[in-house]
């Protein structure tokens, strides 16, 4: 128990320790006392996130009355305890455990420079060499990222407890027994070879550095540490880069909201990308003799396509692509000849700068980044239904859950910290429903995985509505309260029983029931989803059964229920609160509000009406506008297309076709190696600013290291950009990516201006944000310790209630058949992020995952004539892929699986672009492909 | 199989692949596995207290665990390969082996105990090592009960006493590899249960009674019976009882001794856990049945059998009667799990890890509910006292000291066994009033009072009482009343040796004291002459701060020969 799960009146526990009265809190522990008091004992196994197995026995103390001593890790005291820490008894056993440590392990300085084992060997006055040795254990060296070393190994059990307490790993364990007693991965398997994610949790926890980075970078202190926010997916982990030399040396995790210190794989051990000799240090300009070849624009050194420019050249010549295009065709709003692709990797000041640009600049609201490929139609759904698309609860809400549906999601790949949280509550009692075609790791946790046919989550949600009508598990009185049109969506679902989708989505009825049943009469149920749900051409109508099951049982506005569409970038939430889409600006003030185009014209200082009231081209839109001739120059910051849009080879042509493409990224992408101008950007550990994570929790990102060469902040070249345009900006933003306190002026002056325009963070000031590190909105004013929880009464809609809407079934846009008879899924795995740009230049994460696979049933392998390993082409309407097969028994019959991390084996070049007719989202999770053996047809 | 080659991980020597993995990632679970191990545990529930019982179930079939069986059965329990694996690699009777590794099926264990080691134990297990090469696969095992039949081995299931080299391999030959036949146990009508039932007797007055016997736990800690059954009486329900046949103290054999006798031995057991667990409210009961022994296992199961008809009549007759669930758990070669916390965690299918103290098991048992554990030994004398009355029982006795011991005599006597004998006794009168004195050619040099964590003793002091409290002023404690007597022809140091690498081998590695302390010192205790100033502290520090009482007491011996036998280590004595 801990000391905050009691009562705040509990009365205080009055006991003695060392000659002196002192007082323990209820719950407190004798080493939490002493340390409270200033009396220092030494402790191993005892760490503070990770619990006290009490089994170093180095915090050992002498209680009057006891026969032995006891860890003061684990005890608490009792009234009247008298307790003697200094003792000769109880410091000779503290010192005496010390040296058998040493015994063990006499060299752990050599690991890591701050061992706890000799740091605490010092204090108690612990001898090395006084007992024999132990055999030496050796080394595994089979991981690219962590080294174990078991002769610094002291059996504490902080890195089993971290990889299974917290992390809820569970590959890590103790085994055997007595002196043999090991540290072992699986089946003391190789840890290269283990079930093991890499997270690092055990690197973190363990104090001798018999786990350490493999890099050897425990082994010397860094000499400037810098706390940040992670850069790859939307949980928003704050970490701390330990620098050295201009260089990151390692990460640790730290207590930040959405993850307590704790980091996954790619956030521990993927910060080296920015590192990479690939990286871009010099503006490069078009070769006259480069011609865009949509075919070619894999891995391509630059100097076969580009030369090197000045600055002023460079963006001289950016500006002057753009402005040519803006003065020969003379369109505006939707018809603009200009549009521009911002993005979500960036930080909110960057974002809010590239929308304001390209409004200001090219008046057209032809503007948009990856969310329209993301949870578009999730965010149609949720302002459909309850005039917001923010998520209601926060991740680590299902701590408080009973009951969590995920759907449509595999956090344990793509929000590790995330699924961490569900892994704990699980462990805590709270039952897991995994609704997903593909069994992933979750299953193992899951009360009950639901292997749907993809694609039909539509069947399978309104059957649970169904049940949940007919059955009287609704909640009549939050109906009556909070919502719309109910008797519109009890209607409709009357036609929609278990037993009549059950053959559509292949899960049994009695299935059905209990788990609609579950959800329902749950005390506090969440629903988790991610693009399972929403990169579908059906994708809103799945977020609004989603919607529908939360309102009509009254599971929302409370903690542990609600709706969280799991965002995947890191700052997705953050770029489209800033206006980085075509509909709205920012704060989500749609572009046909008068009064909300005005705002934002007088503050820009744009002439009245320069802003249009009919939304801009979405990403899929501006792609077929440029393909059509319509759209003919382009600015993309830190997005790649080229990869992450549906029919890449498509987008790649479309690309060509344009006259003028600038792109702002930190690598020759292959998109940039169809651009005119290249403009080399800061990656996100040498720039400050905020950002803004799944939970609504803004946050600041702190610049750590330099930019390499000439590379310059994002936001810098945008403001340049601006100037070049005719824009009079002056916001004086730092080129190195640098920004102060100082709200006057650079990036505290973009964010002040922003939050002019945002009332959901008006009480958050670019000041309080450095002050606090971290505030959920909405934020009223700077007492308001802001809102993790939202529409606890009531929506934002015109009359305050959650609108129902009814769904039909309507199947896939592209249906397999006997020439394209499988149906291929895409996403992302654990290792790589999104297009792979950053990931794939990072040395750990490549080695992990090195190439692209396929990853299949092994009976629908067979069935191919395929075995694990085989080379396979995988060929859609649209394109053909090769790449070896992944067999893998989580993967459903006649159903393909394939990351959209590697250029060269691109799934985008097989996926559908049919749209969802309301969010624009392609969809990326279900074409229908062919597979076959590689070779000869 | 070297068990350090084992241990070692291997390295990968060619830098990391650049392919990528053909699987996810780890080892996979082959459908033949999954097949194999659906087979063989088809009629387990599916339950992760049930972990030990499904290894006992590979085990059994394979005479090895394999690396894909345990995928398997992971994948099964819903758990993690890790939490499987550890498991299988703490309990020494299983081994666990490639998929591909070919072992003879049949595993010859060979006690190298003290009593069995005195009586040639170490040359027939290197005997048997030479000549059974490919046949068996020949270990060296802590003490197995059959330390009166020494030495003492096991072929399979097959306990075999005063072994011989011929003995083992005929049995083998045979394929006698499966448990002894023991006589079957005689039907009780377990009357105590029936007066208890019927009202006849009242819940109160057991405890009366109890308390009147002065009945001591007899696993070794000697504490009052009555005393834990009113504590975890009062604790709220859920409440279990753990009946520890777990012995496995260096030199105890007299629970097996109690268990198989045909007239009186299981089934009163069984009516004494039936009443402990009517009077605290337990509506289950665990019987947590040591591993080595195969025999005693087979002759509890029939035992159940007719309890469980017993039980069932019992239910018509007294409709109110709710007979608590029992369930038979087979341990797995860990000395530590007798002790009662280390029981419980292996009971809910863990690794056999003492937990910490407080809280006490009355409190915090079985599945963190309270529970009483005990002995099954005090258990078994429950109906005696209810039938005699426990006056009758605190009466017996000498020298002050009441009630009745049962002795485990072995090492240098004529007729080493089990005795019942008076509290207070001591070792001269037992040797010589039960045991038949010493051989021909030997007389008394020193004595164990109680097992591998007693201490040792000299002749000089056997006329001291024995029983729980009467040696503390000596260092020693009678524990289980395992008494192992050495002659003239033993040394004491050797005594200590054998037994400090009994407990190396069975500490369960948790604590720093005890799992380096226990390592440290076997290095230490080969040094001709000892390094008295660093074993002394070596010993307070093992005393005062390991976790449980392996730790505490494995130093005993030690500080013994120090304190009775300091010529055999020191200058000029050591040999």
């Amino acid at each position: 128990m801990k000391p905050h799960d009691l009562p705040p009146d509990a009365a205080p526990i009055a006991f003695t320790l060392d000659g002196q009265p002192q007082e323990a809190r209820p719950g407190e522990t004798l080493l939490q006392v002493a340390q409270r008091v200033g009396v220092v004992l030494p402790h191993l196994c005892h760490q503070e996130r990770l619990g006290s197995p009490g089994n170093c026995r180095a915090c050992v103390v002498e209680i009057q009355g006891e026969r032995v001593l006891a860890p003061s890790c684990c005890r608490a005291p009792q009234p009247g305890m008298v307790v003697h820490t200094a003792s000769d008894r109880a410091t000779s056993a503290r010192r005496t455990v010390l040296e058998l440590l040493l015994a063990d392990a006499p060299d752990t300085s050599m690991r890591k420079h701050d061992s706890e084992l000799a740091h605490w060997a010092g204090v108690a006055g612990a001898r090395a060499g006084r007992f024999p040795g132990r055999p030496a254990a050796g080394q595994d060296l089979s991981h690219p990222a962590m080294a174990v070393n078991l002769d610094a190994c002291i059996q504490c059990t902080r890195c089993v407890r971290a990889c299974r307490d917290v992390q809820g790993n569970d590959v890590l364990g103790l085994a055997f027994r007595g002196g043999h007693a090991q540290i072992v991965f699986d089946q003391a398997d190789p840890m290269g070879q283990s079930t093991c994610v890499a997270c690092g949790e055990c690197v973190q926890a363990c104090p001798t550095g018999a786990i350490a980075p493999a890099n050897g970078a425990f082994a010397q202190p860094a000499t400037e540490q810098v706390d940040s926010v992670c850069p790859f997916c939307g949980v928003g982990c704050q970490l701390r880069y330990h620098v050295s030399e201009g260089r990151i040396q390692h990460v640790e995790g730290i207590a930040g909201p959405a993850n307590d210190s704790r980091l996954c794989v790619k956030g521990r051990f993927g910060f080296d990308y920015a590192h990479s000799p690939e990286r871009l240090t010099r503006p490069l300009i078009r070769r006259a003799d480069a011609p865009k070849d949509p075919l070619a624009v894999q891995h391509r050194d630059w100097r076969e396509l580009f030369r090197e420019a000045s600055w002023d050249e460079a963006l001289d010549a950016a500006a002057a692509g753009l402005r040519r295009a803006r003065d020969a065709y003379p369109g505006q709003g939707r018809a603009s000849p200009v549009a521009g692709f911002g993005s979500a990797k960036g930080t909110n000041e960057e974002a809010y700068l590239f929308q304001k640009l390209i409004r200001s600049a090219f008046a057209t609201h032809n503007v948009d980044h990856c969310t329209r490929l993301c949870h578009a139609s999730s965010v149609a759904a949720l302002m459909e239904g309850l005039g917001s698309a923010v998520v209601s609860n926060p991740l680590r809400d299902v701590a408080h859950a009973d009951f969590v549906l995920l759907i449509g999601a595999n956090p344990a790949q793509n929000h590790p910290v995330g699924a961490s949280w569900i892994k704990n509550a699980v462990r805590q009692g709270t039952k897991l429903v995994l609704a997903d075609p593909r069994r992933t790791e979750l299953a193992r946790h899951a009360w009950r995985h639901l292997g749907f046919q993809p694609g039909t989550d539509v069947a399978l949600l309104n059957a649970m509505l169904h049940v949940i009508v007919q059955e009287g598990l609704t909640d009549p009185a939050y109906i009556a309260a909070h919502t719309r049109d109910f008797e519109a969506i009890r209607d409709h679902a009357a036609d929609f029983s278990p037993e009549a989708m059950a053959p559509v989505c292949g899960i049994a009825p009695a299935t059905i029931r209990e788990v609609a049943r579950a959800y329902a009469q749950a005390k506090a149920a969440m629903i988790l989803w991610g693009m399972g749900v929403s990169q579908h051409t059906h994708g809103t109508d799945n977020a609004r059964c989603l919607i529908a099951l939360a309102l009509v049982t009254g599971q929302i506005g409370r903690p542990g229920t609600g709706l969280h569409p799991l965002r995947g970038q890191n700052n997705v939430q953050g770029a489209s609160d800033a206006g980085l889409i075509p509909m709205v600006l920012p704060d989500y003030q749609r572009v046909d509000d008068a009064a909300a185009r005005q705002r934002a014209e007088a503050l820009w200082g744009l002439p009245a009406g320069s802003l249009g009231a009919e939304p801009g081209l979405t990403v899929v839109e501006i792609m077929q506008a440029a393909q059509a001739g319509r759209v003919r120059a382009m600015l993309i910051q830190g997005e790649n297309p080229a990869m992450s849009d549906p029919d890449a080879a498509h987008a790649r042509e479309a690309l060509v076709r344009l006259d003028h493409l600038v792109v702002q990224d930190i690598f020759l992408t292959e998109t940039a190696a169809l651009a005119d101008v290249v403009l080399p950007a800061t990656a996100w550990p040498e720039k400050t600013g905020s950002v803004t994570n799944t939970d609504r929790c803004v946050q600041l990102g702190r610049r750590a290291v330099p930019a390499p060469g000439e590379a310059r902040a994002d936001a810098w070249i945008t403001e340049q950009l601006a100037r070049r345009l005719g824009l009079p900006w002056v916001y004086g933003v730092a080129p190195d990516g640098s920004a102060s306190t100082d709200a006057t002026q650079g990036i505290g002056a973009v964010y002040e201006e922003m939050r002019a325009l945002m009332p959901s963070i008006r009480g958050l000031s670019w000041a309080r944000l450095w002050r606090e590190g971290a505030v959920t909105y909405p934020v009223a004013d700077e007492t308001d310790p802001g809102h993790a929880v939202v529409f606890t009464d009531g929506f934002p809609t015109p009359d305050g209630r959650a609108r129902l809407v009814p769904v039909a079934l309507r199947p896939p846009a592209e249906q397999p058949d006997a020439e394209y008879p499988l149906v291929l899924i895409t996403g992302r795995q654990l290792e790589h992020w999104h297009t792979g740009s950053m990931t794939r230049r990072s040395v750990t994460l490549d080695a992990l995952e090195p190439g692209p696979v396929l990853s299949l049933h092994p009976a629908t392998a067979a069935r191919r004539g395929l075995v694990a390993g085989a080379q396979a082409c995988v060929r859609s309407r649209r394109g053909e892929v090769c790449l070896p097969v992944r067999v893998d028994e989580g993967m459903p019959a006649n159903t393909a699986f394939i990351p959209f991390a590697y250029a060269e084996a691109a799934a985008n070049l097989l996926t559908n672009p049919a749209l969802d007719p309301l969010g624009k989202i392609a969809e990326l999770k279900y074409c229908a492909v062919a597979v076959r053996p590689a070779g000869p047809d | 199989m070297d068990p350090i080659a084992r241990r070692t991980i291997p390295l990968r020597a060619e830098p990391a692949p650049r392919r990528p993995r053909a699987t996810p990632k780890g080892r996979q679970v082959t459908p033949q596995a999954r097949d194999r191990v659906q087979a063989l545990c088809a009629d387990l529930p599916e339950r992760r207290d049930l972990l030990i019982e499904h290894l006992h179930r590979l085990n059994d079939a394979e005479g090895v665990l394999r690396h894909g069986h345990l995928a398997a059965l992971a994948e099964r329990l819903r758990l993690s390969q890790v939490e499987v694996f550890e498991v299988a690699s703490f309990y020494h009777h299983f081994t666990v082996v490639d998929d591909e590794a070919e072992l003879p099926a049949t595993v010859v264990r060979v006690c190298t105990s003290l009593s069995c080691t005195m009586a040639g134990g170490e040359s027939l297990l290197a005997d048997l090592q030479g000549q059974l090469v490919g046949q068996a696969r020949v270990e060296a095992a802590p003490c197995m009960g059959l330390c009166h039949a020494a030495p003492a081995a096991s072929v399979g299931q097959r306990q075999v006493p005063q072994a011989s080299a011929e003995s083992v391999r005929g049995l083998l030959a045979r394929g006698e590899t499966g448990p002894r036949p023991l006589p079957a146990p005689v039907p009780r009508d377990m009357a105590q249960l029936r007066r208890l039932l019927s009202g006849e007797l009242s819940a109160d007055a057991v405890l009366a009674e109890l308390k009147a016997s002065a009945l001591r736990g007899l696993g070794g800690a000697g504490f009052p019976a009555w005393r834990k059954w009113e504590t975890v009486r009062a604790q709220p329900g859920p409440r279990h009882l753990v009946v520890n046949i777990d012995e496995g103290e260096v030199g105890t054999f007299k629970d097996w001794a109690v268990l198989t006798d045909p007239q009186a031995g299981a089934l009163q057991m069984l009516e004494g856990a039936l009443i402990a667990a009517q009077v605290v409210g337990a509506d289950r009961v665990w019987l947590y049945l040591r591993d080595e022994y195969h025999d005693a296992r087979q002759h509890l199961a029939q035992a159940l059998g007719m309890a469980r008809e017993t039980l069932a009549t019992l239910q018509q007759t007294f409709p109110h009667f709710q007979a608590p669930a029992i369930e038979l758990r087979r341990g797995a070669g860990a000395y530590i799990c007798g002790e009662e916390s280390a029981l419980i965690e292996s009971i809910e299918g863990k690794r056999g890890l003492p937990r910490l103290k407080p809280p006490i098991v009355a409190l915090h048992g079985v599945f963190d509910q309270p529970t009483l554990a005990h002995n099954l030994e005090s258990l078994w004398w429950v109906p005696v006292v209810l039938a005699r009355g426990g006056a009758w029982l605190a009466a017996q006795g000498r020298r002050g000291r009441s009630g009745l011991r049962r002795f485990s005599v072995s090492g240098r006597v004529r007729r080493p066994g089990v005795y019942l004998a008076p509290a207070g006794i001591t070792l001269n009168e037992l040797v010589h009033e039960h045991a038949g004195g010493l051989p021909e050619g030997h007389s008394l040099y020193a004595y164990l009072p109680g097992g591998a964590s007693g201490g040792i003793l000299p002749a000089s002091l056997a006329d001291v009482p024995l029983d729980f409290d009467t040696l503390a002023e000596h260092g020693c404690f009678v524990g289980s009343m395992a008494v192992v007597v050495l002659s003239q022809h033993d040394r004491a140091r050797d005594a200590a040796l054998n037994l400090m690498r009994f407990f190396e081998h069975e500490s369960c590695g948790q604590c720093t004291p005890c799992r380096a302390g226990t390592a440290r010192a076997v290095q230490l205790l080969q040094a001709p002459v000892w390094d008295a100033p660093l074993l002394g502290e070596l010993s307070q520090v093992m005393r005062d701060a390991s976790i449980c009482g392996l730790g505490q007491a494995a130093p005993n011996p030690v500080d013994s020969v120090l304190r009775f036998f300091p010529h055999e280590v020191t200058e000029g004595g050591a040999a």
